[in-house]
C-alpha cells in the first residue's frame, strides 16, 4: 500500500465542504504538483479555498457524483478519470454519476487535453482525492458508531463494522465527514486490489452519443444567436485589400459584413495564439445556410501581405519573428528543402566521432524521407459560441485547453479573467488543432462587434484551408558499417517547414557509438502546430523505415536487430539524456513478435513489416500484414503491443490503439495537403482522401504489457510507428522501398 | 420565406425556410434536432445521414423543398429511449471515441440492416464506406452492425 501526502507548499490541496441540503464535497487542486504546466504558479493560488467546487460530491441520500476535470475529445477521459476517483473512493461504479467539470484551472487543475497527458497528470491527484474522501467517511462512521476506525471496511460505497454488524452508506456519513479534518496523508489501494480501474467500463456518454444529444460545440446555441463566418484569403500570404458587400447585404437574413483585426500590432502571442490570417472579413446573419450563400456574393480584392512580424511572448521576454510574405508552392518547398539539406545545420547531439567513422566506413547507407503538410480534419469543423458585452463574456466551444486561451481573451477583450465564463463542450476530434485559440478569439471579437450572441462556424472548406497544419518534413539518415557489416555510426539530419522534427535523444541514440543528429528549418507563412504525436509522427516513419533497411544490409532480422541495439543501450549506453527505457522498449518488441507469430510459416501469405517507437512516455510496436486485394496492397491485419503502464480502461484502451492504427494507416497512405502559390490544393473530402471503412484492416489485435507502472500516454504513442510498419510491409509486398508519404501515390501510379 | 410542411420523426412540423435550404440545416437550426451532424456539406463524409422513407440519404444535399410528403427520420426519431438494436449494439461494442460521426454511422447502418438483415463483411464495408470516422473506429462499427443483425 502506498502512502501519499495531501498537502503541498504548506497549503492543503484537498478541501472538504458541506453540501447545502446535506452531504460532502471533496475537491482539490492537483496543479501544484504538476511541472508540465508553467502557466499556473502554485504561489498564486488563493489563500482561502473554501469556495472550491469539487471532484466528488456525496449527498445524504447517497448520490455520488464525480466530475471529470479534463476536456473530452475522444480519448474517453469522461470515463477513465472518474474511474480513478471511484477506485480509491471504493464505490460501485454503476451507481456513480459523472459530469463534465466547469472550466476552472484553480479548482480543477490544468484541464489540458494533449500530449497524451490526461491520465498521466491526473492519476495521482485523483487517487488522492478518492482516498482522502474514503478516509474521512470512515472517520465519521467510527465516531458515530464509537468504534476504532481501523476496524471499519468499505465496499461498493458502503461502510461495514464486522464486530457489531453495523453498516451504512457513504451518504449517511457524508455530512459528518465534511467536518472531518483532511487527513495529512492517506493510504492508496494496492494496484492488485483494483476493482474499477483495470476493468473495462463503457463510455459514460455512450447513450448520449448514440441518441444525438447536443454534446458538441456546433450543437450549442442560445435564443437570438447569430451565425458568423469568416471569408479568409484564398492563399497563405494574402490579405484583404478591399471588398464590396452590397450584394451580400441584400441576401436574406444577413445582418452585417465587416472587417476585424484578430490581434493588434505588437500583440504578444503565447504558444497557442498562432494566427494564420489577422484581418478577418466577417459575414453575420441569422442561419448557417443564409450566411454560407451570402458569403459567396462578396466581391473581394486580395493583395499579398508581404513580410509580417509576429511578436512572441516567452519566458525570457518577447521576441519578434519575421513571417515571410512570399506565396509558397509545394514544388518550391521541395527545391528549398534540398538546398537547406545540403547546408550546415544546427547540431542537436553528437556522441563519439561520427565524422571519422563515416570516413573510414566500409559501406555507407543513405536514405531520404519526405512527408507532406497534413490537415487535421476533425469531423467537427472548428467553431465557437461567444456572447461578449462590455462587462462580461460567455464563451462556449470545443477546446483542448481553455486555460491557455483565457488569458488571450482577457487581453483582447480587455476583461478580467473572472468576467470570462468559458464552458468546454465535448470535441468532435481535436488531434492537436483544438489546442489553438484563434477561433475562440475570433468568435469573441465578432460577438462584441455585433453586440449579440454569435456562433462562429467554419465550413469544411474553411477548416481545411485555414489550418494550423502538421509541418512538411524531410530527413536524411546515414548508417556507417565496418567491413564485417557492423553498424559503427548513425547520422540523422532533419528539416522542415517551418520546424525540424528531430528528437535527438531518442532511439537509436544511446545504442550507437558514433551518433550525430542535426536539424534545420525553413521559415514559412503556412501556419503549423501540434498534430497527433507532433514530430514523432514523422520521425517514427523515417527512422523505423531506415532501421529496417539497416537490418537488411546487416543480414539481420529487423526485430532481433532492434533488440541487439536496445541491449547495448541498456547495458552500456552511449552518451547522456537518452529519453527511453531500453527494457520497456524491448518488451513491446518481444510482445509483438510473440503475438504476431513473427517468423512463423503460418504467416507466409503476408507481406510483413514491423516498427516500434517511444513517445509521450509510452512504448508501442506494430506488425503490419499486407495482402493483395484487387491488385493493390491492402493492410489486412495488424498486431500491436503497447506499454503505457497501468491500463485504466482496457477495452477503451484497445479502441484507442485500434483508432491510432487506422488513422495512421490512412495518413501514411493518403494524407497530404499541397500548396500552389499559397493556395491549399484540397479543400474538402472530395480531394482530401481519408481512410474509409473498406480500407481499414480486417483485424487489429492489441496487447498491453502488464505492469504496475503509473500510467503514461496512450492517445498518441501507437500512432507514429504504424507509418513505418506500413512502409516496411509495403517493401515486402511491392519489392521497393517507400520514402515519400503519402505512400499510395507511388503504388497507385504503378498499377 | 415560404412555410414548408414536413414529416419529421412521425410528427408534422412546419418550417419557415428558403426552399433550397438543405434538410441538414433545417433540422439543426429550425427544428433544433442537432443529432444530425455537419461534416463536409458535399455528401462525402456521411455525418449528416438521415432516413427518407427508411432509406439513408445525405441531408446536406437534400433541399427541404424536395422532401414533400416523404417521411424524415433522424437519430432522435430512431427510438424513444436509445434502445433501437443498432444503438444498443453501438453501446455494447463501445464504438465511439469522439462520437461526432457516430449518429451518421448509425443511420447508415440501420438503413443497411433494414434492406439486408444479414450483411456480409464485404456488404458492410461497401455500405459504410461513405461515412468517415477520423478516430478510426471502423472495426467496432462493423462489430456493432453484426451484433445488431443478430438482435433484429
Amino acid at each position: 500500500m502506498e502512502k501519499t501526502k495531501t498537502d503541498y507548499n504548506r497549503r492543503a490541496f484537498l478541501k472538504s465542504t458541506f453540501l447545502a441540503g446535506g452531504g460532502m464535497m471533496i475537491s482539490f487542486s492537483g496543479l501544484a504538483k504538476l511541472s508540465l504546466d508553467d502557466k499556473i504558479n502554485p504561489a498564486d493560488l488563493p489563500a482561502d479555498w473554501h469556495e472550491l467546487t469539487g471532484y466528488i460530491k456525496i449527498t445524504s441520500d447517497n448520490i455520488i457524483k464525480i466530475f471529470n476535470p479534463n476536456p473530452e475529445f475522444g480519448q474517453n477521459v469522461m470515463t477513465s478519470l472518474p474511474m480513478i476517483v471511484a477506485e480509491e473512493l471504493d464505490v460501485d461504479w454503476k451507481k456513480v454519476v459523472v459530469e463534465m467539470g466547469p472550466h476552472d484551472n484553480v479548482k480543477l487543475g490544468p484541464q489540458f487535453t494533449g500530449g497524451s497527458n490526461s491520465v498521466r497528470m491526473y492519476w495521482k491527484p485523483l487517487r488522492d482525492a478518492g482516498a482522502a474522501a474514503r478516509n474521512m467517511l470512515l472517520t465519521a462512521a467510527a465516531q458515530t458508531w464509537n468504534v476504532p476506525v481501523e476496524e471499519l471496511t468499505t465496499k461498493g460505497g458502503m461502510i461495514y463494522h464486522e464486530k457489531t454488524g453495523k453498516s451504512g452508506t457513504y451518504g449517511e456519513f457524508a455530512s459528518k465527514a465534511a467536518g472531518v479534518p483532511i487527513p495529512k496523508d492517506v493510504k492508496l489501494k494496492d494496484v492488485k486490489n483494483f476493482t474499477v480501474v483495470r476493468n473495462s467500463q463503457k463510455n459514460v456518454e455512450g447513450l448520449k452519443i448514440v441518441t444525438g444529444k447536443p454534446l458538441f460545440g456546433l450543437d450549442y446555441t442560445q435564443e437570438g444567436t447569430l451565425i458568423a463566418m469568416i471569408q479568409h484569403p484564398p492563399a497563405f500570404g494574402m490579405k484583404v485589400k478591399s471588398f464590396d458587400a452590397s450584394e451580400t447585404l441584400k441576401m436574406p437574413g444577413i445582418k452585417d459584413v465587416f472587417t476585424l483585426k484578430l490581434y493588434e500590432d505588437g500583440f504578444e502571442q503565447a504558444g497557442f495564439d498562432t494566427r494564420t490570417f489577422n484581418d478577418l472579413l466577417v459575414v453575420v446573419g441569422n442561419t448557417t445556410w443564409q450566411v454560407m450563400n451570402a458569403r459567396k456574393k462578396l466581391k473581394v480584392s486580395w493583395e499579398p501581405k508581404g513580410d509580417t512580424k509576429d511578436t512572441m511572448a516567452g519566458r525570457n521576454g518577447k521576441r519578434e519573428v519575421v513571417v515571410p510574405g512570399a506565396l509558397e508552392s509545394t514544388a518550391t518547398h521541395f527545391a528549398k528543402m534540398k538546398e537547406y539539406a545540403a547546408k550546415p545545420a544546427q547540431l542537436l547531439r553528437k556522441d563519439g566521432d561520427p565524422e571519422t567513422a563515416f570516413k573510414n566506413a566500409a559501406k555507407v547507407l543513405e536514405r531520404t524521407y519526405n512527408a507532406p503538410f497534413l490537415a487535421h480534419n476533425c469531423m467537427e469543423p472548428m467553431n465557437c459560441f461567444a456572447h461578449v458585452t462590455d462587462e462580461k463574456a460567455l464563451i462556449v466551444g470545443p477546446h483542448q485547453a481553455a486555460g491557455w486561451i483565457e488569458p488571450t481573451l482577457s487581453k483582447v477583450l480587455n476583461l478580467p479573467a473572472d468576467k470570462i465564463d468559458m464552458q468546454i463542450t465535448r470535441m468532435g476530434g481535436g488531434f492537436g488543432l483544438r489546442a489553438y485559440g484563434h477561433t475562440f478569439v475570433e468568435a469573441a471579437l465578432i460577438s462584441r462587434k455585433v453586440k449579440a450572441p454569435v456562433k462562429l462556424v467554419y465550413t469544411r472548406e474553411d477548416d481545411m484551408t485555414y489550418g494550423i497544419y502538421r509541418p512538411m518534413y524531410t530527413a536524411t539518415y546515414r548508417a556507417a558499417f565496418d567491413a564485417n557489416k557492423n553498424l559503427i555510426a548513425f547520422h540523422v539530419k532533419g528539416g522542415g517547414i517551418p520546424e525540424h522534427p528531430i528528437h535527438a535523444n531518442r532511439f537509436p541514440a544511446g545504442a550507437v557509438d558514433n551518433y550525430l543528429a542535426e536539424g534545420w528549418e525553413i521559415p514559412s507563412n503556412i501556419t503549423i502546430g501540434a498534430f497527433r504525436a507532433p514530430r514523432s509522427n514523422f520521425n517514427a516513419a523515417a527512422e523505423q523505415s531506415f532501421l529496417d533497411e539497416v537490418a537488411e544490409v546487416m543480414g539481420k532480422d529487423p526485430i532481433e536487430f532492434r533488440l541487439e541495439l536496445l541491449k547495448r543501450a541498456k547495458e552500456n549506453p552511449v552518451g547522456k539524456n537518452n529519453e527511453y527505457d531500453a527494457d520497456r522498449y524491448a518488451e513491446v518488441l518481444k510482445l509483438v513478435k510473440e503475438k504476431s507469430g513473427w517468423g512463423s510459416a503460418a504467416n507466409k501469405q503476408y507481406s510483413r513489416g514491423v516498427a516500434a517507437y517511444f513517445c509521450h512516455n509510452s512504448y508501442a510496436a506494430h506488425v503490419v500484414d499486407i495482402v493483395k486485394k484487387d491488385g493493390q496492397p491492402f493492410v489486412e491485419r495488424v498486431t500491436s503491443a503497447v506499454d503505457c503502464g497501468i491500463v485504466i480502461n482496457p477495452d477503451a484502451a484497445v479502441n484507442m490503439v485500434q483508432g491510432c492504427v487506422v488513422d495512421g494507416i490512412g495518413n501514411a497512405l493518403y494524407g497530404e495537403l499541397t500548396f500552389k502559390d499559397g493556395v491549399p490544393e484540397k479543400n474538402n473530402f472530395t480531394r482530401y482522401r481519408m481512410i474509409r471503412h473498406r480500407e481499414a484492416p480486417k483485424k487489429i489485435d492489441v496487447h498491453f504489457v502488464q505492469n504496475e507502472i503509473n500510467p503514461t500516454g496512450l492517445g498518441e504513442p501507437p500512432f507514429p510507428p504504424i507509418f513505418a510498419a506500413v512502409a516496411n510491409a509495403l517493401y515486402k509486398s511491392e519489392k521497393k522501398r517507400f520514402y515519400n508519404q503519402p505512400f499510395s501515390t507511388e503504388f497507385q501510379k504503378k498499377s | 420565406m415560404p412555410v414548408i410542411s414536413l414529416n419529421v420523426n412521425g410528427k408534422t412540423v412546419s418550417v419557415d425556410a428558403d426552399p433550397a435550404t438543405p434538410v441538414l440545416w433545417v433540422l439543426r437550426e429550425h427544428l433544433n434536432l442537432v443529432g444530425t451532424k455537419y461534416g463536409c456539406g458535399v455528401a462525402q463524409c456521411g455525418a449528416c445521414t438521415i432516413h427518407l422513407n427508411g432509406n439513408a440519404v445525405r441531408s446536406c444535399q437534400l433541399p427541404v423543398s424536395a422532401v414533400g410528403k416523404n417521411a424524415i427520420t433522424t437519430i432522435e426519431g430512431l427510438s424513444e429511449n436509445g434502445d433501437h438494436p443498432v444503438q444498443k449494439a453501438w453501446i455494447e461494442q463501445d464504438v465511439a471515441q469522439c462520437g461526432y460521426c457516430q449518429t451518421g454511422q448509425i443511420m447508415t447502418a440501420t438503413a443497411l440492416l433494414k434492406s439486408n438483415p444479414n450483411p456480409t463483411d464485404a456488404q458492410i464495408e461497401a455500405s459504410m464506406s461513405g461515412n468517415i470516422c477520423r478516430c478510426g473506429t471502423y472495426l467496432r462499427i462493423k462489430e456493432a452492425i453484426k451484433t445488431a443483425a443478430k438482435q433484429m
